[in-house]
């Protein structure tokens, strides 16, 4: 169980190996020559106004709560994907499409409630 | 011992030519596009300019390197590496090709890792480059980075959910989370489509693999959903403020990241590494054909980028959330009343 991992834990030694060497490597053989106008934020050319740190729209956070939601969800249906026709030889498949039925229905009706409360909407 | 040795040798070379193709992508992409556009494109270093990325490459690495004002060094510096590091560990699972030989009776087979949580894999560490994307807007302390990188992130994580549905539709099929058995499944003779056509996936779950084909567009914010860089409204949206090889890995992870969905999209729905009608395909003809579908859904990436406009934000979610996540649920429940009854 445990060497299945294994070859992946050399890739993981190659991966982060790679991309500190190539960050160091430009670290230390790029030119450096700094000064106030580089150092500040692009804005066309401008001088840069106000802050970052703003604010952002409501819509980015409900996007993201909903994501959470929708990606349990299809957590749970792969459990039950993966072992879709081993429940069907055991002769209970028809009940466990049932309960999963009524699993996505539920979350079906969040997804219309959602919808109809206007959350999918991006131009209001 | 032969065998650690075979199975780290096979290691770096897997890492060696993901790293060369996602180079090597770079120039097909500036290639095409020349073609496409009736122009030449950059043919002067080298042969038909494939030395191209090497020097880029290595300009890259001789550019300046630095940290805008503002910037949160820690986080700024930590974007790209994971933005790289993601695409290319997630290549781990992919089944490139069948049996390479027998050492000492354990055979060798042509991927990283053959893990009972494939799918699931690449679906799990990819999905972490969305970070290296929204880390990166955010700590470049510019406004055009920070709305590239919202918007980016809002748009990869709504299209994860319709891809993963339509993952799940294949593995609800096969039975397995296992990439390496789903396309064992597709290559055997009892799973012909009409007793004639190859068994693969692609003619089982049409819906499926025309959505899941989009949405590794969407994922990998490539046209016609390039929100994250919209040029002509962002610059550059999250990588604006970022130079040198910082920049150059969030490109790599890039074309890792299509390498790897192309290379999804083949060992799902197209038949992997195995030949129509030729269950017993020698193991170099099964890695071409894989190479072969990679390379079309690679070239098809290129293809839509010159050929469609890009879509409106809200066009793009309303699409994400009101068609296909509706229409992926469908196809989910739809495959499970086939397979349960």
């Amino acid at each position: 169980m445990l060497t299945d991992y294994f070859p992946i834990l050399i890739l993981l030694a190659l991966v982060v190996g790679f991309v500190t060497v190539v960050l160091l490597l430009s670290n230390i053989a790029g030119r450096k020559r700094m000064n106030q106008e580089k150092a500040s934020a692009y804005e066309c050319g401008m001088d840069a106004v106000g802050d970052t740190r703003v604010r952002i729209s409501i819509h980015y956070y409900l996007v993201a709560v909903l994501f959470i939601l929708f990606d349990v969800e299809a957590l749970f249906l792969a459990l039950w994907a993966s072992a879709a026709k081993t429940f069907k030889e055991a002769g209970i498949g028809g009940l466990i499409f049932a309960e999963i039925l009524i699993f996505v229905f539920v979350l079906a009706l969040t997804l219309a409630y959602v919808w109809r409360k206007g959350g999918l909407e991006w131009d209001r | 011992m032969t065998v650690l040795l075979a199975t780290i040798l096979k290691v770096v070379v897997i890492f060696g030519a993901l790293i060369s193709a996602a180079g090597i992508s770079t120039l097909a992409e500036r290639r095409v596009s020349a073609w496409i556009q009736h122009r030449i494109g950059p043919n002067r270093v080298g042969p038909f300019g494939v030395l191209q990325p090497l020097a880029d490459g290595i300009k890259f690495i001789f550019k300046e390197e630095f940290v805008p004002e503002g910037a949160n060094r820690w986080l700024f510096i930590l974007a790209p590496a994971l933005s790289a590091a993601a695409a290319l560990m997630s290549v781990a699972v992919i089944p490139f090709g069948g049996l390479i030989t027998e050492i000492d009776g354990t055979p060798i087979l042509m991927s990283i890792a053959d893990l009972d949580i494939g799918a699931l894999w690449v679906v799990a560490i990819g999905g972490l480059g969305i970070y290296g994307v929204i880390l990166g807007g955010w700590a470049s302390n510019s406004k055009y980075s920070l709305f590239g990188g919202l918007r980016a992130t809002a748009q990869m994580i709504s299209y994860e959910l319709s891809m993963i549905l339509c993952i799940l539709a294949v593995v609800a099929m096969s039975d397995t989370l296992n990439l390496r058995e789903i396309v064992n499944l597709q290559d055997s003779a009892d799973s012909r489509c009409f007793g004639f056509l190859p068994g693969w996936n692609i003619f089982y779950q049409p819906l499926a693999f025309v959505l899941f084909v989009i949405c590794t567009f969407a994922e990998t914010n490539r046209h016609p959903f390039d929100f994250a860089e919209c040029e002509s409204e962002l610059v550059g949206g999250f990588h604006t403020e970022y130079s040198s090889m910082k920049f150059a890995l969030f490109f790599i992870g890039e074309y890792c990241a299509m390498i790897v969905m192309s290379c999804m999209t083949v060992t799902l729905f197209l038949g992997g590494f195995s030949v129509p009608y030729w269950s017993e395909a020698p193991f170099l003809i099964g890695l071409a054909s894989f190479l072969l579908k990679v390379t079309f859904f690679m070239f098809l990436f290129l293809w839509v980028r010159w050929s469609l406009p890009r879509f409106r934000y809200d066009q793009l979610m309303n699409l994400g959330w009101k068609v296909f996540l509706p229409l992926a649920l469908v196809n989910i429940l739809l495959t499970g009343l086939a397979v349960s009854l």
